[in-house]
């Protein structure tokens, strides 16, 4: 088969082939709410609901635990600690460290403790509540200098080399040395975490799980219960959203509902109230960044060195992988010429921090582009400027500082493009002599691209699963192991299917996601989902299409490359037959219509001991253009005008990848303005409800908003139909708002002083970040 | 027993938990589980629902949060849900619309949004926004950035067909048929407390003046958006709750001679045509106060009575110096706004009397007024701090000068020291720095989650700034009200 067979005539006969712009197969039923969550299913007769007690310390050692108040509460029928389980007490993805229950320890606050199972959800909940705990307190290592000061580490500090950074930077014309804070940030996807378990016969235990990793959920499960993996089955037919939120932190739901369903026999439910989702579930990493940069008079690198520093949490969950993807992208579009990345990975007594859409790549690609500025700054150059004069470009200037070869560079036409039809420079300098009236409104522009490298860089993770059949009525049902959380993967996948058989897409029916389907699936994560998903539907439907290929060829007595599959009809020489009847002839004469595909991504490869190799099997790329203006009386702020040139390859579906585009910039936006974290010097979270925890509304949309995806776009890899990955990339296109804001809040000294603004860029912070740049004009007057 | 209209027909409850929430009758009773819960506290609007009320011979629609709303307060109006208005089958051109343009993605949000957008399709009610971001603001979407969703907003235009499916003459008869009829007392024993809890709907201030008499320990509840916290996420034992949506008397809105007398059951989305034309920031503050759901639900009075420190219309109303009136079965009183809120959580309320109305005065030609709302996020977010200046301008001087904030102390509090150094003095940015350096005299601001003390600080003076700056220069002041595009 030809690589990009299909994509000619017939798709636009076809009713939902690839290319097309449908909308998301569940749309009708989302808007008519019939779309069915798991604290939508039908409960099972005697349905338990459970909930949990969560710690109120954030580091303390459990004296005494009296439940008798608990099990004697009204409804109560069943109390669940650290000693009722039967396996092993954890739910740790890649370290087991992270107990289901505390045993004796708590580690942070909000750490879940015990689990009780009441008749209703009120009951379990009022009944967790009268658990008489003694603890006796231990300090806390809360924030990242506490860890650091107390050289506390989830793993060893890990570092990056491209040649000898720290003499390339001393021996530069200019040196430049920065610091930023970035804050984390809570997934908030609207449905909270919810599993729901269904015993059957002979330990047999069926969950339906909010979760983007099924087969993690059902080898947690077992593990926790002590027995095989091929006695959990694990179902998710959609969540709503998960944004990284539900690749891990879904397990403690999922293994304690399990476990209740097996101690007790009944069906049990379990669903966190969106405060204790948002105490008791991980978040972004927060991060502190210094850098160093050595350039020359035009602030072209000649070496940069960076120092990451993370808050993980109590536990090592996905933070490895994480921090290493923020070493991956400080250097985003740009050749650093020598470079030395430096990660600590702190151990806090706070929630495990997890995974989030971007999973670490936005806190190390900030870094960067907040590098760029203060050397824009420096030079006295327009930022785009520098930033064109450091991109990668061959022969010379495209090595990575974990020494893969960037071969696939498009981020500079890319941007020279959005420059153009956002008319930046123009504006930028509008902008900046309307900064020097009276006012006291200031506005800033920033035009800042996006490099994302596309695979698990953990390197086995990269394989994908399907399951296809065809009935003897013609009708297709689909199974892969990917996740829908809201991203539109299964309308894509359906549409590499419905494009590989050429019947319409009405025809091919959407299964949920099944572990007895396929199994020793990846996380829907790391924006893989179409590219591994949708090569493993292609190949299963190749296989079925060759067998029906070859039982015609045979038949007709036509030569295989003669019959053609076109517009749900199939040519075999001179005879044209429908899908049905070949499908239905095929059944009779004993054709097996039911194919397994598989997919593993080719050329990657990764050597962690030394961080070099090719993690990434190719880039996405993108760029923005935010206009914002702030008030320097109040802090308030907001985007006024947003441009947006993003590289999809050759989109499956335009109107999905424009969903993702948008809905991930404004996220991002969310993550660098509104969202902010709050913990106290206790450990505890104080911004643990949308009351309190902002993300963005309608109007915090760009008032005006530009987004294009790039028509020159291609993948020169052979992924599925040269498409690209989609889901993350976006988010850090919100970049351009924070760098606009940097530069709106020196708009406050005229320009005069490169200020320190640390992001969330909270009204507060915007209002400090203008009076101290503006007292820092002062001392240079 | 309560009784409210659905889907076409009268639906009474004759076994009704008082404190149990709209939300959880649909989804765990009905099995009507288009509505979602994504916070229970009425912030995200997955739950929006739209309550139609009766007002004259028509329905009026509006959107509320499902959530937080008890089921007594149901009696008397109708339910719509978002399984009324269409099916994937059929569905009403709010559904169509919003699924064409991609406006769900994960789809958990989307029921909520198509409800909003549902009461906006019926909208008859000239107190209700029409600006798309308005209308949106209680919605929260995670994934869609909201494009798609404005999009088919602004696509949307009614068809006098499809609208008049909902309060047509059949649904506007079972309204009037129900609405006298009496709930009388409620009785429900609470399985998870193991009481009784009593509620009642009374639909007099007589009876409710002899029901705080008799229930001393019940909770009043205007339009439930503190109180459904309560229960939602304290999970508080309520031994008696007295609903006060159904008394007229506290629902109206009047121009009197002391100026305008606002009931204390007025819903805040009936104020704001009456406090927009009081003065233009009172508008738009109310419109950055919750969302449409919140302000379809709470009541001013409500704002005023719990005493919050962080209510946004008391610093207003203190700088305006409106007047409270309280009453009970000993007669009414009438005391200066500013002097009901005593301390942190302790207000002038005696046993047996409620708020029964505000009264604002006339804004007179030569006050200048400023009020202004400082918050992370500028819709639906609850104040930092919030600000109120009534400045009394006699050639070029300072006459009067009343200041108050919200989020500045444990009550909303004048800002004495300020306002005498204002008194008297020029207006000028001399009198304007000495009156700033005075606000330190005034409060000690808490740092919390949503500002720091130095912040709240800077901001209450640079907000005094603000109000001199609008009154002597003609630079824009106000990033916000440039931009409302959606309209």
């Amino acid at each position: 088969m030809p690589e990009d067979a299909g994509t000619g005539f017939e798709t636009n006969r076809l009713k939902g082939g690839v290319r097309s712009a449908l909308k998301h197969d569940s749309a009708d039923l989302h808007v008519t709410g019939e779309a069915r969550y798991v604290d939508d299913l039908p409960e099972p007769a005697d349905c338990l609901h459970l909930y949990i007690a969560t710690s109120e310390q954030a580091h303390a050692q459990i004296k005494d635990m009296d439940l008798s108040d608990v099990r004697h509460a009204p409804g109560v029928v069943a109390v669940l600690t650290a000693k009722d389980i039967p396996g092993t007490n954890d739910i740790g993805p890649v370290i087991p460290d992270d107990p289901l229950f505390v045993e004796d320890k708590v580690m942070y606050h909000g750490q879940s403790l015990f689990a009780v199972a009441a008749e209703s959800r009120k009951a379990a909940r009022y009944a967790a509540q009268k658990a008489r705990i003694n603890y006796e307190a231990l300090s806390p290592l809360v924030t990242i200098e506490d860890a650091r000061t107390a050289g506390s580490l989830i793993e060893a500090e890990q570092v990056m080399v491209l040649g000898d950074a720290e003499a390339a930077i001393s021996q530069a014309p200019h040196s430049l040395s920065g610091r930023l804070t970035e804050g984390g940030q809570d997934h908030f996807y609207l449905e909270g975490q919810v599993a729901m378990a269904i015993p059957g016969e002979n330990g047999e235990i069926l969950v339906h799980s909010s979760t983007q990793n099924p087969t993690e959920a059902q080898h947690l499960i077992a593990k926790v219960l002590g027995v095989p993996d091929n006695l959990i089955t694990v179902v998710v037919r959609r969540m709503g959203g998960g944004f990284g939120g539900k690749e891990t932190q879904s397990a403690l739901l999922a293994a304690a509902a399990a476990l209740c369903a097996s101690k007790t026999g009944r069906a049990v439910k379990f669903r966190l109230d969106r405060d204790d989702d948002m105490i008791v579930t991980g978040k972004r990493h927060d991060f502190e960044v210094g850098w160093q940069a050595g350039f020359d008079d035009n602030g072209r690198l000649h070496g940069a060195q960076f120092d990451l520093a993370s808050r993980c949490g109590f536990s090592t969950d996905l933070s490895l992988a994480i921090n290493d993807r923020a070493m991956f992208h400080a250097d985003n579009c740009y050749f650093l010429g020598a470079a030395r990345i430096v990660s600590n990975r702190m151990r806090t007594n706070t929630v495990s921090n997890t995974a989030f859409r971007g999973f670490g790549g936005p806190q190390g690609m900030i870094a960067v582009e907040h590098m760029m500025d203060a050397i824009a700054f420096k030079v006295g150059r327009d930022p785009l400027d520098v930033r064109l004069d450091n991109l990668y470009a061959a022969p010379e200037r495209n090595l990575t500082p974990y020494h893969q070869t960037v071969e696939d560079f498009v981020a500079r036409e890319l941007m020279e493009d959005l420059g153009t039809s956002s008319d930046y420079r123009m504006r930028r300098k509008q902008i900046e002599d309307a900064n020097k009236d009276a006012g006291t409104i200031k506005r800033g522009i920033a035009l800042t691209p996006v490099k994302f490298g596309i695979s698990f860089t953990t390197t086995h993770l990269n394989q994908a699963g399907a399951l296809i059949h065809i009935y003897t009525d013609g009708s297709i049902q689909l199974n892969h192991g990917g996740t829908e959380m809201g991203q539109g993967l299964m309308v894509k996948v359906a549409q590499v299917v419905a494009q590989e058989f050429q019947v319409d897409i009405d025809r091919v029916r959407i299964m949920a996601t099944s572990t007895e389907k396929v199994p020793n699936t990846s996380a829907t994560a790391a924006s893989s989902g179409s590219d591994l998903n949708g090569m493993a539907a292609k190949d299963a439907a190749e296989k079925i299409k060759k067998r029906l290929v070859d039982f015609l060829s045979e038949r007709e007595g036509v030569p295989a490359d003669d019959i053609v599959f076109s517009n749900n009809r199939i040519v075999a020489g001179r005879h044209v037959f429908t899908f049905n009847e070949v499908i239905k002839q095929a059944y009779l004469a004993r054709i097996s219509l039911s194919a397994t595909g598989y997919y593993s991504t080719p050329k990657i490869h990764y050597d962690r001991a030394t961080h070099r190799g090719r993690p990434f099997y190719y880039f996405a790329y993108g760029a923005a253009v935010s206009e914002v203006e702030i008030d320097t009386l109040t802090g308030e702020n907001r985007v006024v005008r947003t441009d947006i040139l993003h590289e999809v390859g050759q989109s499956l579906n335009p109107a999905v990848d424009m969903g993702q585009i948008e809905g991930g910039f404004v996220q991002g936006m969310g993550w660098l303005t509104t969202e902010e974290l709050v913990y106290d010097s206790n450990g505890r979270l104080r911004t643990h409800a949308p009351s309190t925890y902002k993300i963005p509304t309608a109007s915090d949309r760009p008032a005006s908003m530009n987004i294009k995806i790039w028509d020159k776009g291609r993948n020169q890899e052979r992924t599925i139909h040269r498409s690209k990955a989609v889901g993350e990339p976006p988010f850090m296109l919100a970049i351009s708002v924070f760098s606009a804001l940097t530069h709106a809040v020196s708009g406050a000294t005229g320009h005069r002083v490169f200020p320190q603004l640390d992001a969330p860029a909270t009204p507060e912070r915007i209002l400090m970040a203008v009076d101290a740049a503006r007292a820092e004009a002062e001392k240079l007057a | 027993m309560i009784s409210f209209v659905m889907n076409g027909r009268i639906r009474t409850l004759e076994r009704v938990d008082p404190a149990q929430t709209v939300l959880e009758w649909l989804r765990e009773e009905e099995r009507l589980t288009g509505s979602k819960e994504g916070c229970a506290e009425g912030d995200c609007g997955a739950c929006t629902v739209a309550l139609g009320e009766l007002v004259g011979d028509t329905v009026r629609y509006r959107a509320i949060n499902a959530c937080i709303f008890f089921l007594p307060m149901l009696h008397g109006c109708e339910l719509v849900t978002v399984e009324s208005i269409g099916t994937s089958k059929a569905m009403h051109p709010v559904q169509k619309t919003l699924a064409d343009c991609n406006g769900s993605q994960c789809g958990f949000c989307t029921p909520g949004f198509v409800m909003s957008l549902f009461a906006r399709y019926q909208e008859t009610d000239p107190a209700l926004p029409h600006s798309v971001n308005s209308v949106l603001a209680g919605n929260l979407c995670r994934c869609t950035g909201y494009g798609p969703i404005i999009e088919a907003a602004q696509a949307l235009t009614p068809e006098t067909e499809t609208k008049s499916r909902f309060g047509n003459s059949e649904t506007v008869a079972l309204l009037k048929s129900i609405q006298d009829a009496p709930v009388g007392e409620i009785s429900f024993p609470d399985p998870v407390h193991k009481t009784d809890r009593a509620g009642f709907v009374p639909t007099s201030e007589t009876e409710l003046k002899e029901l705080l008499e008799t229930h001393p320990d019940a909770v009043m509840v205007g339009g439930a958006t503190d109180v459904g916290l309560w229960v939602t996420k304290g999970m508080q034992n309520l031994p008696a709750m007295i609903f006060l949506g159904n008394i007229p008397s506290l629902r109206t809105i009047e121009q009197t001679e002391a100026g305008l007398c606002i009931g204390a059951g007025v819903k805040y989305s009936d104020a704001l045509t009456h406090l927009t034309a009081l003065h233009h920031d009172l508008g738009s503050l109310l419109t950055r106060l919750g969302s449409v759901q919140v302000r379809n639900s709470g009541t001013i009075g409500g704002n005023i009575a719990n005493g919050s420190p962080i209510g946004d219309t008391p610093p207003f109303l203190i700088a305006l110096d409106a007047q409270l009136t309280l009453a009970s079965t000993h007669g009414e009183r009438t005391i200066p706004i500013e002097s009901f809120f005593i301390e942190y959580g302790q207000q002038d309320l005696h046993p047996g009397e409620y708020v029964k109305s505000v009264t604002i005065p006339p804004i007179r030609d030569d006050l200048v007024f400023r009020t202004y709302k400082i918050s992370k996020r500028f819709d639906q977010d609850i104040s930092a701090v919030c600000g109120a200046f009534a400045i009394g301008l006699d050639g070029g001087k300072v006459k009067t000068a009343r200041i108050a904030f919200g989020g500045m102390a444990g009550t909303p509090k004048r800002a004495t020291a300020c306002e005498a150094a204002l008194a008297g003095q020029a207006w000028t940015e001399e009198t304007i720095n000495a009156a700033c350096l005075a606000l330190t005299e005034d409060y000690s601001p808490l740092t919390d989650m949503r500002a720091s003390a130095d912040y709240r600080l800077k901001v209450a003076q640079n907000l005094l700034r603000k109000a001199f700056i609008e009154t002597t220069a003609s630079n824009r002041t106000r990033i916000l009200e440039a931009q409302d595009t959606n309209a």
